[in-house]
């Protein structure tokens, strides 16, 4: 009896994914971004402001945000194997190069208050709005200034790819970790402050809440939906370049490198493939987190947000792109929200001795603990999430339930 | 018949070590060659150099009258050499259709009837197309490595050790199997230290001693000789 549940269960067993539940699922995958969407727009307009909405907003933009750096991640160390760990030095870059384009002229005088007001004295999003009129000029402005910013940083890529991907494993995570660290240092250097703003702050460039639609007496704020437009595109290019033959050939790569070789796979061609492409969308998401901020400074993309997403890449599953999404929204709700009461002092009304500022992170800690030992391969392993996939879940614990019993009655 | 590979005087060096010491043999077109000796006799060695992963010292490499020593992996896999590396080296967390798929990664056309082909040399691998490849056992792993090899429809396809670590009866299967491929136009280059069941299959065998050849003759021939009986059949 026993032998035919383990065969139900065993994932080797199952069946194909035929056509079929392919289209269904993607149906269903249309059906929920759909409700997401319109749920994005009721929220930054219709919904009143109260406390539970208030936090979603932050929430959800940024969870969007760490969702594609997340996946940007897990395409180079999930799917081809490289273990690096540049991730924050590209974001800041991306971000940087995002910031500097869009800040309208007016306010460079204040922004580079040190510097004279800097070198560049246009902005991207402003040259477009004297054409477009504020609402699109900011829109389109910022789609290309972020596109840009991506290319910016997919270049860095390259060039830091050239003699760091000839290394392995540990030894190319402690080299992207120093060009991450060389980067920062770079940016806040004082030398260069006519474009980076040294180590202060660079401000007032376009933000999510700038992208905001005048229709007669209607403002409709598109801030959440334009981030998730943003990475829903990014997510859905990496899903296709993981389906394609290069996807497989990133995966061989990590697989077995010899064997691959001897396949014919140029290694070091998709190793630097690999390798620019998640920066190009790291970039990308660290212009969209500069959005979502406001405010950018070198100082904060420290190691330690490489190894946030890093975490958050390793509790979603590595090589699981649905998992490093899920876990990316769980992480930023908790850090941000649903664990925030630990760092208050109270609990409901009662004051709590031991909850004080920092305690979050004691609790995020065990939390990790606890995952890394028990579940090991994160929430989603190397699987993907799908609504075919998720029925048949239900359907196997339903007959896991009906095989017990009936175990059970053949015993007695 | 016309030589599909010509190795003339190869030495390859690792390191500071001579692994090969100028080596030189002809592969026939349409014929299954084999090369046997002991461990550490360079066999694999010639394999890898042939195939671009290991650069030779000197000597060249002569495919189809086109000279492809040192040459890059990807080009010599594109003109139709293919290695089935030793140990199998299937890629353990992908399916065994993309493993298929891997197999023709050099090829930009339509690879469904040589997916069929592949199916029906091993049927055992349709049965289980939709398992990751590490999920296996070792002979079907090996079936898997022979049959991503076939996916980039080799003119000349190299086997390392194809017995290694598999049960004698599956490696009888896995040498009918090569036969079979060898007469639908597939020459093959053996590299084996099961010198029997090698030698029973190959029309033309070589003995390599640390990185040198030693002998030459039919596959039938060298299976009576003493000193190789001796040396390698353990009679």
């Amino acid at each position: 009896m026993f032998k035919k549940i383990n065969n139900a269960l065993n994932p080797s067993l199952r069946h194909p994914l035929d056509e079929q539940n392919k289209r269904t699922n993607k149906v269903a995958l249309m059906i929920f971004l759909a409700i997401v969407y319109v749920f994005a727009i009721l929220l930054d307009n219709v919904l009143p402001a109260n406390g539970i909405t208030l936090m979603l907003i932050p929430v959800l933009r940024k969870g969007a945000i760490y969702a594609l750096l997340c996946v940007s991640m897990n395409l180079l160390n999930g799917f081809t194997g490289l273990f690096s760990l540049g991730q924050a030095g590209f974001m800041l870059i991306g971000g940087y190069v995002y910031a500097i384009l869009t800040i309208p002229q007016a306010s460079h005088a204040a922004v580079y208050q040190y510097f004279d007001g800097g070198i560049f004295q246009f902005s991207v999003t402003e040259v477009f709005g004297n054409v477009l009129g504020p609402f699109l000029g900011n829109v389109i402005g910022a789609i290309i200034c972020i596109i840009i910013a991506g290319l910016v940083v997919a270049v860095f890529a390259a060039l830091i790819g050239i003699p760091v991907l000839r290394l392995k494993s540990d030894y190319l995570a402690i080299a992207t970790l120093g060009f991450a660290e060389i980067i920062r240092a770079i940016f806040q250097w004082n030398g260069i402050g006519g474009i980076t703003n040294g180590s202060n702050l660079l401000r007032k460039y376009t933000n999510l809440d700038n992208l905001v639609w005048n229709v007669g007496s209607l403002n409709i704020n598109f801030g959440t939906t334009f981030a998730f437009l943003i990475v829903t595109l990014c997510i859905v290019a990496i899903i296709l370049m993981i389906n394609s033959s290069y996807g497989r050939a990133f995966k061989a790569i990590r697989d077995d490198e010899i064997s691959a070789e001897a396949m014919g796979i140029n290694l070091f061609k998709h190793k630097m493939l690999s390798f620019v492409i998640s920066s190009f969308f790291a970039g990308v998401g660290g212009a969209l987190l500069a959005m979502f901020q406001t405010t950018i400074q070198a100082a904060a993309f420290t190691s330690a947000m490489t190894y946030e997403i890093l975490l958050i890449v390793v509790i979603g599953g590595i090589g699981s792109v649905s998992g490093s999404c899920i876990a990316a929204f769980l992480y930023i709700a908790c850090n941000e929200w649903w664990l925030r009461f630990l760092d208050s002092g109270y609990l409901g009304s009662i004051p709590v001795g031991f909850f004080r500022g920092g305690f979050r992170k004691v609790i995020f800690s065990i939390i990790i603990m606890v995952i890394v030992l028990f579940f090991s391969r994160g929430i989603m392993g190397d699987k993907e999430l799908s609504f075919t996939g998720l029925l048949n879940k239900i359907k196997q614990f339903k007959n896991r339930k009906a095989l017990k019993q009936a175990a059970e009655k053949e015993g007695e | 018949m016309s030589n599909i590979l010509e190795i003339k005087d190869l030495k390859v060096n690792y390191g500071g070590i001579e692994a090969v010491k100028g080596v030189s043999f002809d592969v026939e077109e349409g014929e299954i060659i084999t090369l046997i000796g002991s461990n550490g006799a360079g066999k694999s060695t010639i394999l890898n150099t042939i195939v671009g992963l290991v650069k030779a010292a000197s000597g060249n490499v002569i495919f189809q009258g086109q000279d492809i020593t040192n040459k890059d992996t990807n080009y010599i896999v594109s003109n139709g050499i293919t290695l089935v590396p030793e140990g199998r080296k299937i890629f353990p967390d992908m399916s065994v259709l993309e493993n298929l798929k891997i197999g023709a990664y050099m090829r930009n056309d339509d690879l469904s009837k040589d997916i069929e082909w592949v199916y029906s040399l091993f049927p055992r691998l349709k049965e289980r197309s939709w398992q990751l490849g590490g999920t296996l056992s070792g002979g079907e792993q090996q079936m898997l490595a022979v049959g991503r090899a076939l996916m980039s429809r080799p003119k000349l396809m190299m086997m390392d050790e194809p017995s290694l670590g598999l049960a004698p009866i599956i490696v009888r299967d896995i040498f009918s199997i090569i036969k079979e491929i060898n007469n639908q136009g597939v020459t093959i280059l053996l590299v084996e230290q099961n010198a029997n069941m090698a030698l029973k299959t190959a029309s033309k065998a070589y003995v390599l001693e640390t990185g040198n050849i030693t002998m030459t003759g039919s596959g039938e021939e060298l299976l009576h000789n003493e000193a190789i009986r001796e040396a390698y059949l353990g009679t």
